[in-house]
């Protein structure tokens, strides 16, 4: 009777607690903006597809339609207007485009990288490039391309030109902070010991952060395949893409596009499988 | 011996830069790239930019006409981005190692992502044009399919990061697939997921000026469309606003991202 009153004692205030039960997940700032983005993009979302201009398209229809073009596309690839060898020839020059740009990019990019590291120069000069840079990547590649092609007139010239814009921008950022993750007092050694600055880059600084480099440079690489794909169909830069852009909007062939895509996709994906093997090297040395 | 060490590296490093030169040489001429032509290019292209690629005040009269095709712009890379992030949370979930049902169809989802993400919009959108014409559904569905490729990619990895320890927690309580997934693996990878859907949008953006480009809708339609007809002022206007929207954006998503992460 006693035990029994004392258990009831001891209960009463856990029931209490339960009554009032703290929650798992405090609403604190983080919390809040996550669903407040959340709730915004989905909005935005509904608003967006309410505001379409469908242009009286039948929407099942073109679906429909999509999936019968889909199957066309895929299944029954075939080259009519030129051959193999040429489309083969055609990829080349791609990714000839994409390498240029790359390593054009690359090579820049080093240079104002250290530049815009905080930790290798001065605050000031940091914050203009780095502002340049976010200028630099707001304005969409094919504009750029678009732009030196009223200098350079239409073609590969203007096509890497405007794409190594794009490349510099993108390359600068991640290049700087694989930079600025360099222990600060690795810098400091160097300089009690009398190193100048050129040393501190070539000795220190570059051998610490190659392998990140490494990686976002190829990274940037397949990007830019992709990337010279698109300027060959929208830019006159040649390529496989201006094949394709043909045979969409003027021979309307279904069966060559699946052939091009097929033969872009087989690119892209040695690219990504040569890519990961380049990251698992890296990671072992 | 250390000298020999020395020597290799130095020998290596010539190796690389002798097929780098190579590669450069060969890419140069199978492309047409014209070297002397690329430099000078360059101040050519800033001294017509100087005199001709400013707005004027003629062009501000077409500012809302360019402010309403930002605007679909805008709204068509939102969609497709929310749209296909919650697919590729689908396809993530079942393609992660950590939250597959079994190593099968883990493969099949993770192959999926693969090819759409490997074919890249421009083609989607080219793909595309045959049955939705020049309509917004085009550059919509070009986006979604880009989209969803790369985020199934980022999810898939977020999640691997994220949830190995704690699945393996709540397994080992018993708790069901779904309470793992909406209990754990969710609420502890959505700030992740969320910057990589903002970043999406940011691409999109990008890539809708391109897809509009060869499409016809949009705001890249309506660059093409001033710069093929010589109106320098009022294209400039264009990249303006396009510049000043992206910008916005970014701010906005890194405002996001450093109170959520």
């Amino acid at each position: 009777m006693e035990v029994k009153e004392q258990l009831s004692n001891v209960t009463a205030p856990s029931v209490h607690l339960l009554g009032k039960r703290i929650p798992a997940k405090p609403l604190n700032k983080a919390a809040i903006v996550t669903r407040l983005t959340l709730f915004i993009l989905a909005a935005l979302t509904v608003y967006a597809f309410y505001s379409f201009d469908y242009k009286e398209l039948d929407f099942m229809d073109a679906l429909l339609g999509t999936f019968a073009n889909l199957k066309t596309i895929f299944l029954e690839p075939h080259l009519k207007h030129f051959s193999f060898g040429h489309a083969l020839y055609q990829v080349m020059v791609t990714l000839g485009l994409a390498f240029l740009t790359t390593l054009f990019g690359a090579i820049i990019a080093v240079l104002f990288g250290l530049m815009a590291a905080e930790n290798l120069s001065s605050r000031r000069v940091s914050i203009v490039i780095k502002s340049m840079v976010a200028f630099i990547r707001a304005v969409p590649t094919v504009l750029w391309v678009l732009i030196f092609a009223v200098a350079a007139g239409l073609g590969s010239t203007a096509a890497v030109i405007g794409m190594t814009f794009h490349s510099i921008g993108y390359l600068i950022k991640a290049y700087s902070e694989s930079f600025e993750e360099l222990d600060r007092g690795v810098i400091e050694a160097l300089q009690a010991s009398g190193a100048n600055w050129w040393q501190i880059v070539f000795q220190a600084v570059i051998p610490s952060s190659i392998t990140y480099m490494i990686s976002w440079t190829f990274l940037r690489f397949e990007i830019n395949f992709a990337v010279a794909v698109a300027m060959g169909a929208a830019a006159g830069a040649g390529g496989i893409g201006f094949d394709m852009f043909m045979a969409s909007s003027f021979y309307l062939d279904m069966r060559e596009i699946g052939a091009i895509t097929y033969f872009i996709l087989a690119v892209a994906v040695i690219l990504e499988i040569f890519a990961a093997k380049i990251k698992r090297k890296l990671k072992t040395v | 011996m250390q000298a020999d060490i020395f020597a290799k590296k130095k020998r290596n490093t010539l190796a690389f830069l002798l097929l780098l030169g190579a590669l450069t040489i060969l890419a140069m001429i199978i492309t047409e790239y014209n070297v002397l032509k690329g430099f000078t290019s360059i101040p050519k292209a800033i001294q017509w930019g100087m005199a001709n690629f400013y707005p004027t005040a003629e062009s501000l009269e077409k500012l809302p006409v360019i402010l309403d095709k930002l605007q679909e712009t805008l709204l068509v890379s939102i969609a497709a981005t929310t749209a296909a992030a919650v697919f590729a949370l689908l396809f993530s979930i079942f393609g992660s190692n950590t939250t597959r049902v079994n190593a099968f169809f883990g493969a099949i989802t993770r192959g999926i992502a693969t090819v759409f993400r490997n074919i890249d919009v421009a083609a989607w959108a080219l793909i595309l044009l045959f049955s939705f014409g020049q309509s917004a559904l085009t550059g919509y569905f070009a986006l979604f399919f880009g989209s969803f490729g790369f985020l199934t990619r980022a999810f898939t990895e977020t999640i691997d990061e994220v949830s190995g320890g704690s699945v393996e927690a709540l397994k080992a309580t018993g708790a069901g697939y779904f309470s793992i997934i909406f209990q754990s693996v969710i609420p502890s990878s959505i700030p992740q997921l969320i910057s990589w859907i903002l970043f999406m949008i940011e691409t999109n953006i990008r890539s809708a000026t391109l897809i509009g480009l060869l499409t016809g809708s949009g705001i890249g339609f309506t660059f093409n469309l001033y710069y093929k007809s010589l109106a320098y002022d009022t294209a400039s206007l264009v990249v303006v606003v396009i510049i000043a929207a992206i910008l916005l954006i970014e701010y906005a998503s890194n405002y996001v991202r450093k109170v959520i992460l």
